[in-house]
């Protein structure tokens, strides 16, 4: 029979083959629930990963790929270090609304105001308003010694009521004859964040993905806080005796994440959505908590996580429109993803024996 | 200010400007796409449109592709991709079927010519490829605040809606209006929900009203939680929304108010084919079939039955409409004289209630 035994460190090798397993896994088992359904896995699971990078239409999904893990991207680099401290922000994506309006709201405050600060200074004000949104569960923990992970999720639902009040209400466009949605920044260039190079999906919120991911790599290699964070998560009580203090690394941790979610939001905004609308929030926050995870919290494993997550997404939607899955597999897929990372998980912290005879 | 001259004369400036000649050719064969806000199986807003794509396949069989369509689309960047995949995938017309896509589609529109883009219940047509839709709700409200005014005991109506947005409000000030007509002791009052689909908070939204003494319910939110709790509760009655909700038959689900769009989407998918198709801006009530009143059941007795189906034909045939003057706004100015019936531009940007309703529209 087999049994499990606890290795006793985790294995280096399982560590970066398990999420390599888990992306095999689900194209095995999503294979299977798509010839369920009567489509041929084999087209299903091609539309889903091939066709999107060398397909027909790959001149432009593949610069949509970068538009769709750019957020995913510099909001799961920030989680990353809280969760390598033991610190759970799961309100990533209530940051990120507080930003987009935050940022938004500054840049149709001065609207029509032509000047090349406005842009900058709505990147600064959707950071801060992150990081503000951030700071109600980090300072509630610190103070009260309340439970991040709920307070954080619920301020989801707390940004979620503003962001429809800012669309229904007090940033609605005046001239958008009463219907909900702020002015398209499309039509404001002050304030647009625009495509940089024409058709390759590079606008600056995938360029700040890129830097947080360099910047958290050199933090976590090189700088102080970043050895308290690995140290914070592995051993608490040794970190305690090494000087690190929890009240400030929860701060720290809440607040870079918060900022870096804000900044998706901003970007976002002034971006590929363009407006402040009811629906605005389309669940980045959520999934990046899973690219996180998918790239081993590791800067360089989110990196790529970012961007398989973003295949599955617009993979996912070429298998919609073109072999007419239903959303909902779909959506059953990318679940399967973590589901099955967090299965094989396993193998890097236990080993598999077969044992002969009877157990005791 | 009329809309629909205005639009008239804009789409003849076009075809003058181009000749006429582009759309004279008709086509073989059609690839009609959809992009839905919600999954086709919410028995709703997004399954109506979803039978109307179907209908489309009933009627020319052959001759077109309807076979193309997208669930759960968000807004913003995800609707502007969906939208050029689809462009890029062939398809000849596509039906955006929210509000919330309209600066996508006319974004993907500029691009994209030679393909034509029809967007639900929006106001913007950036390039000539791009038309309009949307139907008279108000209509069917006029039915149904009918009914309820004939029905509520206690003489308190509950409305729940979705946003704070003009269609939301005519249909509010619809219900209200011939909900008083017919019982003048009658008060309403609005819950706003801040969604369009989401049972949990539709159903606090209706148990808050029947805590209020409210015994019927109105909703312009497309699940069918609020008949839930109402069947929860003895003599409460409610309405089918979007689509007619017949499994809370007979009560209390008494009526319903069923958008169908088969009619204008095999109009327009027609047009292509025979090579008749120029953008539009369509504005269709009952007399089009675009609103329908779902069947109203025993609960209601015979004359309210009656007097509700004739108010329906009155419409249906244009010889009534909902907003006849004398009508006053809520803050007591005048807004129609008496006789006068109401302007589609004021319909379109409505922002206020009218005389009766009690509490603020949330600003």
């Amino acid at each position: 029979m087999l049994v499990l035994e606890k290795r006793p460190s985790p294995s280096r090798f399982w560590q970066y083959a398990t999420p390599v397993l888990a992306v095999v896994l689900t194209m095995l088992a999503g294979g299977l629930l798509f010839a369920a359904l009567g489509k041929d896995p084999f087209v299903a699971i091609r539309t889903i990963f091939w066709d999107p990078l060398f397909g027909e239409f790959a001149f432009y999904l593949r610069g949509q790929l970068l538009v769709k893990a750019g957020p995913l991207i510099l909001i799961a680099v920030g989680l990353s270090l809280g969760f390598r401290a033991g610190i759970w922000n799961i309100g990533a994506e209530g940051q990120y609304i507080m930003g987009a309006i935050f940022g938004a709201g500054v840049g149709l405050a001065v609207f029509p105001t032509e000047s090349r600060w406005i842009f900058p200074v709505m990147i600064v004000a959707g950071a801060f308003g992150g990081w503000l949104w951030s700071m109600i569960p980090a300072i509630l923990k610190t103070r009260f010694n309340t439970n991040e992970i709920l307070v954080s999720l619920m301020l989801v639902y707390v940004a979620q009521t503003i962001l429809s009040k800012a669309a229904t209400g007090f940033l609605r466009n005046p001239q958008g004859m009463g219907f909900p949605g702020s002015r398209n920044f499309s039509t404001y260039p002050a304030a647009r964040n625009v495509e940089l190079i024409a058709g390759s999906g590079m606008h600056w919120g995938v360029v700040a993905a890129f830097i947080a991911v360099i910047a958290a790599y050199v933090l976590l290699q090189r700088h102080m806080l970043g050895f308290q964070i690995k140290l914070a998560g592995q051993a608490p009580r040794a970190a305690r005796f090494a000087g690190v203090q929890p009240t400030r690394l929860v701060v720290m941790c809440m607040g870079i994440s918060g900022a870096l979610a804000g900044l998706a939001g901003i970007f976002e905004v002034s971006g590929p959505a363009g407006q402040i609308s009811i629906d605005f929030a389309s669940g980045y926050g959520f999934t990046a908590i899973i690219v996180a995870f998918l790239g081993r919290l590791n800067p360089l494993g989110i990196l790529l996580a970012g961007l398989v997550m973003a295949l599955t997404y617009v993979g996912g939607e070429m298998a919609s429109t073109n072999l007419g899955l239903p959303s909902a597999a779909i959506q059953a897929f990318q679940g399967m993803l973590l589901f099955f990372l967090l299965a094989v998980d396993l193998l890097s912290n236990y080993r598999i024996r077969l044992m002969t005879g009877r157990a005791a | 200010m009329n809309r629909r001259i205005l639009m008239a004369s804009a789409a003849m400036a076009l075809g003058l400007a181009f000749g006429g000649g582009a759309q004279a050719a008709g086509m073989d064969k059609v690839k009609a796409c959809f992009v839905y806000v919600g999954p086709v199986g919410d028995g709703g807003w997004t399954y109506q449109h979803d039978q109307g794509r179907q209908a489309l396949i009933a009627e020319f069989g052959d001759k077109v592709d309807a076979s193309t369509f997208q669930e759960n689309v968000p807004e913003g960047a995800d609707a502007e991709r969906v939208l050029t995949q689809m462009a890029l995938g062939g398809c000849n017309i596509i039906f955006t079927t929210s509000f919330g896509y309209m600066d996508a589609t006319n974004a993907v529109a500029a691009k994209f010519p030679n393909v034509k883009f029809e967007h639900a219940t929006g106001y913007r047509r950036d390039s000539e490829n791009v038309s309009t839709y949307g139907a008279r709700f108000y209509e069917g409200r006029a039915v149904i605040g009918t009914i309820a005014g004939r029905m509520t005991k206690s003489n308190k109506i509950g409305y729940i809606g979705s946003f704070p947005i003009p269609e939301v409000i005519r249909g509010i000030n619809s219900t209200y209006l011939h909900a008083k007509k017919v019982n003048p002791d009658v008060t309403m009052s609005v819950v706003w929900a801040y969604t369009w689909f989401d049972p949990a908070k539709e159903a606090d939204a209706a148990k808050a009203l029947i805590e209020q003494g409210v015994d019927v319910i109105v909703q312009h939110t497309d699940s069918t939680a609020p008949l839930a709790e109402a069947a929860k509760t003895e003599g409460v009655i409610g309405f089918g929304q979007a689509s007619d909700m017949k499994e809370y038959k007979p009560s209390p689900r008494v009526s319903s108010i069923i958008d169908n769009w088969a009619p204008y989407y095999v109009k327009r998918v027609g047009a292509l084919l025979d090579g008749t198709y120029a953008q539009v801006d369509s504005w269709e009530g009952i007399g089009a079939g675009e609103v329908e009143i779902g069947e109203i059941t025993d609960a209601v007795p015979a004359e309210v039955k009656a007097e509700a189906e004739a108010l329906r034909d009155a419409i249906g045939a244009g010889t009534y409409h909902p907003f006849t003057g004398p009508i006053n706004k809520q803050d007591g100015s005048a807004w129609l004289a008496d006789g006068v019936t109401a302007p589609d531009g004021d319909l379109l940007g409505m922002d206020f209630y009218v005389e009766g309703i009690t509490g603020d529209i949330p600003k």
